[in-house]
C-alpha cells in the first residue's frame, strides 16, 4: 500500500484493530497520526465510494489526542485506544447528527450516545463517522439512503449490500479499521460478504439496543464488520454483555472471544442444510463446496440435515418486521425531533410530515405493517408469523443434536447491479440465507470464502446455538485461513492511486 | 388472501397517518398485493398448540426498582423539536378549521 498521507509515513488503512491498538500502545505510531492518514484517505477515496454520510472530524480527532495524552501520562488504556471505527448511521451519537439515512430525521442532532457507542468509548476506540444505509435499515442494497448511494469497492457498478452498505464498503475500502453494522434480516451479514469482510450478528439479547433506531425491535441486533475473523471478536468483546437499559437483553456470561480463535476444528459437527443448496450461483456453489472440504481436511465432519420450515422464514419476515416497523416508526411524527411539514392542524401534520419524510420502502413497509396489525388481522398474520417463528426455531434446535455449527452460502449471489432488483419482492430475495437467524435469535456470521470469476467476494454463512458465538468465531477463523482472501484488497482501492484520479 | 381495493389503501394510509400521492396510492396498491401474495403460503401451515416465539433464549421480562432516576434535562429533550415554547413541544391545533374532517376522526 501506498501511504495516503506524507511519502514514506506507515500507511494504517489495512492495519487490523488489534494491530493498530498494539502499534500505538507500544509507541509506533500515535492515534492522531493513524486518524490524520485515515482521514487523509478518506477524503481522497470516499469521494467516489460514497460510505460515509458524515466524518466527524473535530471529535475524532479530540478523541486521538485524549488517546495519546493518556500514553503520555502512562495512564491505563482501553483494548481499542486509538482504533479508528465508523457507526451506521442508526447508532445514536451524541453531539453527532443521526439520520438512519432518512429525511425526516435530517439535522437531528441526539443527546446521548447509544450503549455501543459508550462501549466503544470507553474502549479507547475513535469514531471516525457515521456511514451509509438504507433508510430505516429497511433493504438488502444501500439504495434506499435517502442521502447517496454507496459502491462497492470491489465493483462500483455494484451495490455494496445493505442495509449496512456504508458500514461494509468502509472497512473493504481501507476507511476505518472496523465499523458496526445492524442485522434485523441479514443487513451485516449480506453486506460483508457483498464486500468481501466478515460480518456477525449476535445472539438476540447479547449486544444492547439501547441508542439503536429501532427497525423490528424482536430481530434487530447490533454487531462488528471488520476485515478479519480475529478483528470481529475483539470488537465483539468491547460491545457484547448485559445492559438493564435494554428489557430484552440478556444478563449471560461473555466468553472470552479471543480465546476462542484456536485454528481447530477436529472433531466439530458441521451441518449442510439441503434447504440452503437449491439455488444459487455456480460460483457461490463451488466457493462453499471448497469451504466444506477445507473444514473437513482439518478435521471437521460433515453432516446432511433438513431444516424443512426454511421456505416460511421469508414470507414471515415479510409480516413480522414491517409489523414492528410500523408501530416503531410512529415515533417519527414531526413533534419532537426531525423535520416537521407545514399542515393546518395536528393529523394533517403527522400525515403530511411523514409522507414528505419517508421514502418508498418505509413507506411500503409501514402500510403492510398497519394492515397486518389491523383490528381482526391480528392473529391472521403477525400472530400466525410468530407461532412459524417457533416452528424455524425447532427445526434449528433439532439440527443442533446432530451438529455444532450450519455451515450456508450467506447469499445466493455475489454484489448485483444498481437497479437490478427492480421489484420489492425480487429485492427481499437477497436475504433469503439469512432471514431464519434473525428470525429465531441465533448467532450468525459471513467470513470471505473466495472470488467469483469477475472478481466478486463471496461469503460463508455459519449459524450456531444461541449465545455460542465463540464456536462461530473458531470455525469462522479456520475459513478465514484455508479458503479466505488473504492479502487480496478491492481492485484499484489504494489511496494514491484513488487520489491521482480525484 | 384478495387483492387490495384502492379504498382499503387509502383506509390504511389514514391509520399510518401517512400521506400519499395518487400516483403513491396506484403503486402501492400493486405492490402490496404482491407481497401479500407472498406472505399468503404462512395461511396453509398448521399451528394449533403452536406458541408464539418471544425470545431465542428463555428470560422472564425484567422490572427494573420503582425508583425516579435521572432524565434528561428539558432544554437538552426539547432541543430537537421543530417548535417548541418555554418548556413545551409546539404542535398545531388539533382541533381542525371548519369544513374539514376532525382531528381523532377515523375512516
Amino acid at each position: 500500500m501506498t501511504a495516503a498521507g506524507a511519502a514514506g509515513a506507515p500507511d494504517p488503512a489495512f492495519w487490523s484493530v488489534t494491530d493498530t491498538a498494539r502499534r500505538i500502545a507500544a509507541g509506533e505510531i500515535t492515534a492522531t497520526a493513524v486518524l490524520e492518514a485515515m482521514l487523509a484517505r478518506i477524503d481522497a477515496v470516499d469521494g467516489t465510494l460514497g460510505a460515509y454520510l458524515a466524518v466527524d472530524a473535530v471529535g475524532a480527532r479530540a478523541a486521538a489526542a485524549e488517546v495519546d495524552q493518556r500514553r503520555a501520562a502512562g495512564l491505563p488504556q482501553g483494548p481499542l485506544a486509538g482504533v479508528p471505527i465508523a457507526l451506521k448511521d442508526v447508532l445514536v451519537t451524541r453531539g453527532l447528527a443521526t439520520t438512519a439515512g432518512s429525511k425526516i430525521l435530517a439535522g437531528w442532532v441526539p443527546p446521548y450516545d447509544a450503549h455501543v457507542v459508550d462501549r466503544l468509548r470507553a474502549a479507547g476506540a475513535v469514531i471516525v463517522g457515521k456511514v451509509n444505509c438504507d433508510e430505516f435499515a429497511m433493504g438488502s442494497s444501500t439504495e434506499n439512503s435517502a442521502y447517496q448511494p454507496t459502491r462497492n469497492p470491489w465493483d462500483r457498478s455494484r451495490v455494496p449490500g445493505g442495509s449496512s452498505g456504508g458500514s461494509s464498503a468502509a472497512v473493504a475500502a481501507g476507511l476505518c479499521a472496523a465499523s458496526l453494522g445492524t442485522d434485523t434480516g441479514g443487513s451485516i451479514r449480506q453486506p460483508a460478504a457483498f464486500c468481501g469482510v466478515v460480518g456477525i450478528k449476535p445472539t438476540y439479547g447479547r449486544v444492547s439496543r439501547w441508542g439503536v433506531v429501532a427497525f423490528a425491535s424482536s430481530l434487530d441486533q447490533v454487531g462488528p464488520l471488520t476485515r478479519s475473523v480475529a478483528d470481529a471478536a475483539q470488537v465483539l468483546q468491547v460491545i457484547a454483555g448485559f445492559d438493564p437499559r435494554d428489557s430484552t437483553s440478556l444478563d449471560a456470561k461473555v466468553p472470552v472471544f479471543t480465546e476462542a480463535l484456536t485454528g481447530e476444528v477436529r472433531g466439530l459437527r458441521v451441518g449442510l442444510p439441503q434447504e440452503y443448496f437449491e439455488a444459487m450461483d455456480d460460483d457461490v456453489r463451488a466457493a462453499l463446496t471448497r469451504t466444506a472440504a477445507a473444514l473437513v481436511e482439518r478435521g471437521a465432519e460433515l453432516v446432511d440435515l433438513s431444516l424443512p420450515h426454511t421456505a416460511l422464514a421469508l414470507p414471515a419476515y415479510y409480516l413480522v418486521a414491517p409489523a414492528e416497523a410500523s408501530s416503531n416508526l410512529a415515533r417519527f411524527d414531526g413533534v419532537r425531533y426531525g423535520q416537521r411539514a407545514a399542515a393546518p392542524d395536528l393529523l394533517e401534520m403527522y400525515a403530511r410530515t411523514r409522507g414528505a419524510g419517508f421514502g418508498a420502502e418505509v413507506k411500503r413497509r409501514i402500510m403492510l405493517g398497519t394492515y397486518v396489525l389491523r383490528a381482526g388481522y391480528y392473529d391472521a398474520y403477525y400472530k400466525k408469523a410468530q407461532q412459524v417463528r417457533t416452528l424455524i426455531k425447532r427445526d434449528f434446535d433439532r439440527a443442533f443434536h446432530y451438529c455444532d455449527v450450519l455451515l450456508t452460502p450467506t447469499t445466493p449471489t455475489p454484489a448485483f447491479r444498481f437497479g437490478a432488483r427492480a421489484t420489492p419482492v425480487e429485492m427481499y430475495q437477497a436475504d433469503v440465507f439469512t432471514l431464519s437467524c434473525n428470525l429465531a435469535g441465533l448467532p450468525g456470521i459471513s467470513v470471505p470464502c473466495g472470488l467469483t470469476g469477475d472478481g466478486l467476494p463471496i461469503g460463508a454463512q455459519l449459524l450456531g446455538r444461541p449465545l455460542d458465538e465463540a464456536t462461530l468465531l473458531r470455525a469462522g477463523g479456520v475459513i478465514e485461513a484455508a479458503v479466505g482472501l488473504g492479502d487480496r484488497r478491492p481492485p484499484g482501492i489504494d489511496g494514491s492511486q484513488a487520489g491521482g484520479q480525484s | 388472501m384478495p387483492a387490495l381495493t384502492r379504498k382499503e389503501v387509502e383506509e390504511i394510509a389514514v391509520l399510518a397517518r401517512l400521506h400519499l400521492e395518487p400516483d403513491e396510492l396506484e403503486r402501492m396498491q400493486v405492490e402490496l398485493g404482491a407481497i401479500l401474495e407472498h406472505v399468503a403460503a404462512l395461511a396453509a401451515v398448521e399451528t394449533t398448540d403452536v406458541p408464539a416465539m418471544t425470545h431465542a433464549v428463555p428470560m422472564d421480562l425484567r422490572l427494573r426498582v420503582d425508583v425516579a432516576e435521572p432524565s434528561l434535562p428539558v432544554e437538552t429533550a426539547l432541543a430537537g423539536a421543530p417548535r417548541k415554547d418555554g418548556e413545551l413541544f409546539v404542535v398545531p391545533s388539533s382541533i381542525a378549521p371548519p369544513g374539514r374532517t376532525g382531528a381523532g376522526s377515523e375512516p
